[in-house]
């Protein structure tokens, strides 16, 4: 049994320890916004945070969430709905299969960075791979988030 | 996730009476028993199989072609709302099964937009005909007396209007138009404007589903191990460790399904979660029969395509003498292009759901081909069409590789080994060695220089064809392939001759994103600017003048070859490139232009290579397809295919020793990433003409592009691909 904070809500699963957090979320909580990609940690499509911070959830066994804060795309809008408006705004998505692991990515960012540079973006976001190439306007969505002001309830608990 | 939509005999006989003689939209599927007028909800507007109208005025409009990315779903309804003069708000997406009755839906080819953009219309039209029809009914007037408006029929006499649900029950007993009118472009309200994706708002939140995020009561996940050689048979397997693993349930061996499109066979891993699925795999021995291509070496292979293009090879097509224009020419340029296999590489891997009932299946898979994927399994079952059900989901990227339903008829073999409904996952090492590859090339190019201009042009290839998955044993290209930049290359040259070289194939070859404008567009346009350079002119002005004159090409369909827009759309690249301006030290400005899927692009790249690095600094790109349906959808679709483009050029490269594929993942087969990402400009043509491909045309461009900047930068010309090989990129 591990008890895990999922978007601020406390759950028990009955799975092996060193099942990935990504298979947990996918196939064990039908949570399938995070999203499968190369199962190395590469691509970036999986992408959660824990305690905050951005990891592969494909390669980070369930164990170690155990009583940290884990949010998934599920939970970001409950944090920043900003991203994902300004990902709307500028029709950032194409087949939208990597895109919750940029927001998730983004939102990382924003939280250590509320103004990032384009270093910044480059810095945080190259290890999220688009294969339909959204890249020019994922940069341009998260200077827009930046710029817009937060609203979303819940941006104590990153 | 329910059958077929219900159609009756009725709505069939619309849809033929709009069609007959040109594209079918509808099949009779009265004898089908899915038919009955009997289900059919009489309060409910259903004019045709694409649009349906609901008292509450929502409007729900089908989508026929898959969604990978390109905006289908949005582009092909906006056209049909607009038509109605639908209020946008009020519409919500349908997509479409594989069906039949629904014309063509392979999602390939660059043509949902290009091929029935006007039928769409026609079904916007005809819906709306009827709701003035029943308007005018109603206020007893004449229907010229009526107009359309945001969705409501207005009086032109008065100010009344009707809400469009209002009419649902009087509109579907109006008679059907026979030719209903189409709009003129200044009547246009969504089309060539630019609306947001209908699907973006679920894309960013996560609840979208793609194939992989299909969840069936009872269902199983597979893993399957394939024989690293391609068509390699399994002998035998050790299944004591992986059966050890907690969630594996049992291992099954699947047959190879000799089709083009079939299962490669091999031992799969039944589990209840992913996971399990994915490390029972692992824990499993297995051993092989790898058969005849395990002698398949790509970098032996490689050498005999260039010494078959090295010499003469099989005549495709001759214009002029060319041995005479090489006898009379000032000078001879030649040079040789090697390209290796890519692969597609879509972020979702394949899998597909399947469920096999005792006399039906119902599958729900990402595929670009629904019918073929119905048809392929109807077959492998031995059941009828119409006991298929093959359910369309979001596909996690596309690029030709979900075209071929292979995964699908796994999961139904699966399903029907297991007797439960079967998850097939491919992992990422299965997608990069498993996978329907774009053919390793090599090309020759000769031409004559007399006075300054181009007198001869040979130009000779050789790779396997995609024919040869559908007819083993085949050497040579098609006529198709040729067709993609090679035989129709647009430049007025008086002697030009064409061959292409033997290429058996070693691994299953297939499209992928642009296809052979991919090897035919970087050779065409990297010998053009080194023909450029050898004659000592500016590599625009040489090339505009091959171009020539301006003329129209002949063909056996409706898109023409125009070289005025080939020369309009390479001249604004430039211009907006500010092409001859001064550069920093180690920068240098590239071209291309090409023409496929009836689309003109061009595409001028400036690049720095500074202590051995290359970097793309900024890409302008113009591009003319005829009409636009969604401007915001070809920017993006250009903007992303410079970043594929991209991703070839500096990385692609599948390589193969003794029949196995050595690259696994993306770290061995790597994508361009943001922090390479150029500044990207786009500029569309305004145009009133006929729609054309728009997926893929963005793509061909960019490698030579690059190329020919790198050239200009450093005096260094690279004619084989990708440069990491070179050591210009990390």
């Amino acid at each position: 049994m591990i008890d895990l904070v999922l978007n601020g809500e406390q759950i028990t699963v009955d799975v092996s320890p060193d099942m990935p957090i990504l298979w947990v979320l996918r196939d064990i909580l039908e949570l399938t916004g995070t999203k499968y990609g190369c199962g190395l940690g590469v691509c970036g499509s999986c992408t959660v945070l824990l305690d905050g911070k951005p990891v592969r959830s494909c390669v980070v066994p369930v164990s170690t969430a155990q009583n940290k804060q884990l949010t998934s795309i599920e939970g970001v809008a409950g944090l920043n709905s900003n991203i994902q408006k300004a990902w709307e705004e500028l029709n950032v998505p194409q087949c939208g299969y990597c895109q919750p692991g940029q927001v998730v990515s983004a939102l990382a960012l924003l939280n250590e960075k509320p103004d990032p540079s384009d270093k910044d973006i480059d810095d945080a976001m190259s290890g999220n791979i688009c294969r339909c190439g959204t890249y020019v306007r994922i940069r341009k969505a998260i200077h827009l988030a930046a710029s817009m002001e937060n609203q979303s309830p819940n941006t104590e608990e990153l | 996730m329910k059958g077929l939509p219900v159609i009756s005999r009725r709505y069939f006989i619309r849809n033929v009476s709009l069609f007959s003689g040109g594209l079918v939209l509808a099949c009779d599927m009265s004898e089908s028993g899915k038919a009955g007028e009997n289900n059919a909800d009489n309060t409910v507007f259903k004019p045709n199989l694409f649009v349906e109208l609901h008292p509450n005025g929502q409007l729900i409009l089908t989508a026929s072609r898959s969604e990978m990315g390109q905006g289908v779903r949005t582009s092909l309804t906006s056209v049909i709302a607009d038509e109605m003069n639908a209020d946008w708000s009020r519409v919500m997406i349908k997509q479409a099964p594989g069906d039949d009755a629904y014309g063509n839906q392979n999602t390939d080819g660059s043509r949902s937009i290009r091929t029935i953009y006007e039928p769409m219309r026609k079904m916007g039209a005809m819906a709306k005909a009827m709701l003035i029809a029943a308007a005018a009914k109603r206020w007893n007037i004449s229907v010229d007396l009526c107009g359309t408006e945001m969705h409501h029929v207005v009086r032109k006499d008065s100010s009344e209007k009707i809400f469009y649900g209002d009419l649902a029950i009087e509109a579907a007993s109006m008679p059907v138009p026979e030719n209903p009118k189409l709009k003129s472009p200044d009547e246009f309200i969504y089309i060539g404007k630019g609306l947001k994706g209908v699907d973006a708002s679920d894309f960013v939140h996560g609840v979208s589903k793609y194939g992989l995020d299909i969840k069936i009561e009872g269902m199983v996940y597979a893993c399957i191990q394939r024989c690293p050689v391609t068509f390699g048979t399994l002998t035998s397997y050790d299944d004591s460790e992986t059966l050890k693993i907690p969630g594996v349930l049992s291992v099954k061996k699947i047959d190879r399904i000799e089709k083009p499109f079939g299962a490669l066979g091999g031992a799969a891993v039944i589990a209840n979660n992913s996971w399990a699925a994915i490390e029972g795999r692992k824990a499993l021995k297995t051993i092989w029969e790898n058969g005849e291509n395990e002698g398949y070496s790509t970098s032996d292979y490689m050498k005999s395509l260039t010494v078959n293009v090295q010499k003469k090879a099989k005549l495709i097509k001759e214009e002029g003498n060319v041995s005479d224009a090489f006898k009379e020419a000032d000078q001879i340029v030649e040079a040789t292009y090697e390209l290796p296999h890519l692969v597609h590489a879509p972020m979702e891997v394949p899998n597909a759901t399947a469920q096999v009932l005792e006399d039906s299946c119902e599958v729900w898979a990402p595929v670009q081909a629904p019918q073929v994927t119905r048809q392929e399994i109807s077959d492998f079952l031995g059941i009828d069409l119409e006991k298929v059900t093959v359910h369309v989901t979001f596909l996690g990227g596309g690029f030709g590789r979900k075209s071929k339903p292979d995964f699908v008829l796994e999961a139904v073999a699966l399903s029907q080994l297991t007797g439960r409904p079967t998850q097939v996952i491919w992992t990422r090492e299965d997608d990069i060695q498993h996978s329907y590859y774009h053919a390793i090339s090599s090309q020759h190019l000769k031409s004559s220089l007399k006075n300054g201009s181009v007198s001869g042009w040979l130009h000779r290839s050789a790779y396997p064809s995609i024919t040869s998955t559908f007819m083993p044993g085949v050497i040579h290209g098609a006529g198709f392939e040729f067709q993609q930049g090679m035989t129709n290359m647009p430049y007025e040259i008086k002697n030009t001759r064409f061959e292409n070289g033997e290429a058996p194939a070693h691994v299953r070859i297939g499209w992928l994103r642009s296809v052979y404008n991919i090897i035919h567009g970087f050779s065409v346009n990297v010998f053009a600017d080194e023909l450029a350079i050898a004659a000592g002119k500016d590599p625009l002005e040489f090339r505009l003048a091959m171009i020539g004159s301006d003329r129209i090409y002949p063909s056996d369909n409706e898109y023409k070859l125009d070289t005025s827009k080939l020369k309009n759309v390479l001249k604004k690249a430039a211009k907006n490139a500010n092409w001859g301006r001064n550069l920093p030290e180690g920068h240098g400005l590239g071209l291309a232009v090409h023409y496929s899927f009836y689309t003109y692009v061009a595409s001028v790249v400036e690049v720095s290579v500074i202590e051995g690095q290359l970097k793309v600094h900024e890409i302008h790109t113009v591009v003319d397809c005829g009409t636009v349906v969604n401007r915001d959808t070809v920017m993006a679709q250009m903007e992303g295919a410079a970043i594929f483009g991209m991703s070839l050029t500096f990385y692609g490269d599948i390589t193969v020793e003794k029949g196995i594929v050595q690259q696994s993942n993306y770290h061995d087969y790597q994508m361009v990433r943001i922090h390479q990402t150029p500044k990207i400009h786009i500029e569309i043509i305004e145009s009133q003409d006929i729609p054309t491909g728009i997926g893929e045309p963005g793509v061909p461009v960019i490698a030579p592009a690059i190329v020919n900047a790198i050239f200009n930068a450093t005096g260094k010309r690279y004619r084989n691909l990708p440069l990491k090989a070179f050591g210009l990129v990390k």
